[in-house]
């Protein structure tokens, strides 16, 4: 992974912002941006967000690339899509926001006890077994992953919800054995390294 | 033959004995009413959901969603793709604007595609559409009305709309920071909406309730404490993530804040279906944690 971040850093000299055009999903965006700050008041964590979108592509045409790619900010976004709507210069913020955070965990600059960064690979690692998701084998994994303790301490704060939920028919206590799935798993399997391939080529990543 | 027919992508949440079955249960009840006939997406895959980015990244999110939509395409031909979750909706809806303006993506995306079973190629044929979309927008209100037998009256609502059936696509006609079609189909099933409700837009924290609980329970604290205060007893939404982030958390929020939340928290087919004269059960009312009483009484009623 820290191979994976000099050979970016080598390849793009210190030009971050031709970085990002070339790497991170609608990079080519970024230069559009008229520093107006609309987007600035739009994020609903807002004050989790150390550099809030504007600053954030400021950032990166000052070419700040470490302070950037190792921020907690991006990983505060929550999909809300109030700041593409509102935008004047419509630039797909969520997407480049999605697009940064994406690439920055896989140079491994990502911070790495992020619950968000944590939460998002297990939850794709979830659907990419099996095709879809299965709910409880997802939270018991969420529970868990700062180890056995905190994850039954966590359990125990959660569990009126399961017992709810249980009760309720919305998640099934066998589900860890009894969830299928989808049938053509080994061609969705075939089908996602694939595009991982083609994925890792186009945006130069060394396998 | 049915009235309308649609290629019908269900989503992970609406599983059996997933967290929104009862949404579930309430779609096919109200469809039936409506004489909407769904087709099920055979063997249909997660559409990676908004927070599949980070690990997902580009193609192989957009490789999900296209072999979704190329089934659909293969086996449901000629019909539109109805999503009853925001989140799928809107996921799927990307890829298809994302592949229908760049060519290369799109070869790339096929080239994966086929790699996967049923020899699939993805085309771009069919619309994606959310359920209430579809709704409102082929069948009118008019036509939503005409079922009503079992008006829901004296019950004062709000409709809670959310992000992602909002923004960044929405619904024609409406505005991203006011829409106004949740307060119609409340109207239509003779409850009164509560037509101030100034969080009915706010984000929930979608994903992050899960990862960044304090703060995703203060926005969702936001948006139950609006509806008391303008004497809602009920709050209705469209979105399955909706639904449970703000129903399942109201005891946390108790705990954290002091508050006494204990609002029921339904979805439109819900309130249509019980208007339409069907059982709670049809209505999947047995699938709420907070309990929606009111509804269910009036389920109980004759018609
Ligand atoms: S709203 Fe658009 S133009 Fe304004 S600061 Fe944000 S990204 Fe830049
Ligand atoms: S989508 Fe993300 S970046 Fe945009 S306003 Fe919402 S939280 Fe902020
Ligand atoms: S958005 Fe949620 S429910 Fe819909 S397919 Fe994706 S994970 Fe499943
Ligand atoms: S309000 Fe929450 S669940 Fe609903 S669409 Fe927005 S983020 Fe998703």
């Amino acid at each position: 992974m820290g191979d994976q971040n000099t050979s970016m850093v080598q390849k793009y000299r210190n030009d971050f912002l031709k970085e990002v055009e070339a790497n991170v999903e609608e990079g080519a965006w970024v230069k559009m941006c008229m520093q107006c700050g609309v987007c600035a008041g739009s994020c609903p964590l807002g004050p989790a967000w150390e550099h809030p979108p504007q600053e954030i592509f400021m950032m990166i045409r000052a070419g700040r690339r470490e302070e950037v790619l190792k921020s907690e900010s991006m990983w505060m976004c929550t999909s809300c899509y109030n700041c593409i709507v509102r935008c004047p210069r419509e630039l797909p913020i969520t997407h480049i926001m999605h697009g940064l955070a994406n690439y920055a965990h896989r140079l491994g600059l990502a911070p790495k006890m992020n619950p968000t960064r944590r939460f998002a690979k297990i939850f794709w690692d979830n659907i990419a077994k099996s095709g879809r998701v299965n709910e409880l084998e997802l939270s018991v994994r969420l529970y868990f992953m700062d180890g056995f303790k905190a994850g039954v301490l966590k359990g125990l704060a959660m569990k009126d919800i399961g017992i709810g939920m249980m009760k309720t028919g919305r998640l099934n206590p066998f589900g860890l054995f009894a969830h299928k799935g989808c049938k053509d798993i080994k061609g969705i399997h075939k089908m996602l390294k694939k595009a991982y391939e083609i994925e890792d080529r186009k945006k130069g990543f060394v396998a | 033959m049915a009235r309308k027919e649609y290629s019908f992508y269900p989503g992970c949440s609406s599983e059996r004995r997933a967290s929104a079955s009862n949404y579930m249960v309430s779609v096919e009840s109200m469809c039936k009413k409506l004489d909407i006939k769904l087709n099920e997406i055979p063997d249909w895959n997660c559409c990676g959901a908004s927070i599949g980015y980070a690990q997902g990244g580009e193609l192989p999110r957009h490789v999900m969603n296209a072999r979704n939509l190329a089934i659909s395409e293969q086996v449901n031909k000629g019909q539109d793709v109805v999503a009853t979750c925001a989140a799928c909706w809107l996921g799927a809806k990307e890829t298809k604007d994302r592949l229908a303006h760049d060519s290369g993506l799109l070869a790339e995306a096929n080239e994966a595609l086929r790699e996967a079973g049923m020899n699939l190629t993805y085309k771009g044929e069919q619309e994606v559409r959310h359920m209430v979309e579809v709704l409102i927008e082929d069948l009118g209100y008019d036509e939503l009305k005409k079922p009503v037998v079992r008006p829901l009256e004296g019950m004062k609502i709000a409709g809670y709309v959310g992000c992602q059936t909002n923004r960044p696509f929405g619904i024609a006609g409406e505005s991203f920071e006011n829409p106004k079609y949740l307060d119609h189909l409340v109207e239509i099933v003779g409850a009164e909406p509560v037509t101030g409700y100034d969080q009915k837009v706010t984000c929930c924290g979608g994903a992050l309730a899960f990862s960044e609980p304090e703060k995703s329970q203060a926005q969702i604290k936001k948006i139950v404490e609006s509806a008391y205060d303008y004497g809602a007893e009920m709050i209705v939404t469209p979105c399955p993530v909706c639904q449970m982030n703000v129903e399942i958390y109201q005891g946390q929020i108790n705990k954290r804040y002091g508050t006494k939340f204990n609002m029921p928290v339904t979805y439109y087919s819900q309130l249509m279906t019980v208007a339409y004269g069907g059982s709670a059960k049809e209505a999947g009312l047995n699938g709420q944690i907070v309990r929606a009483s009111r509804l269910e009484e009036i389920a109980a009623k004759n018609r």
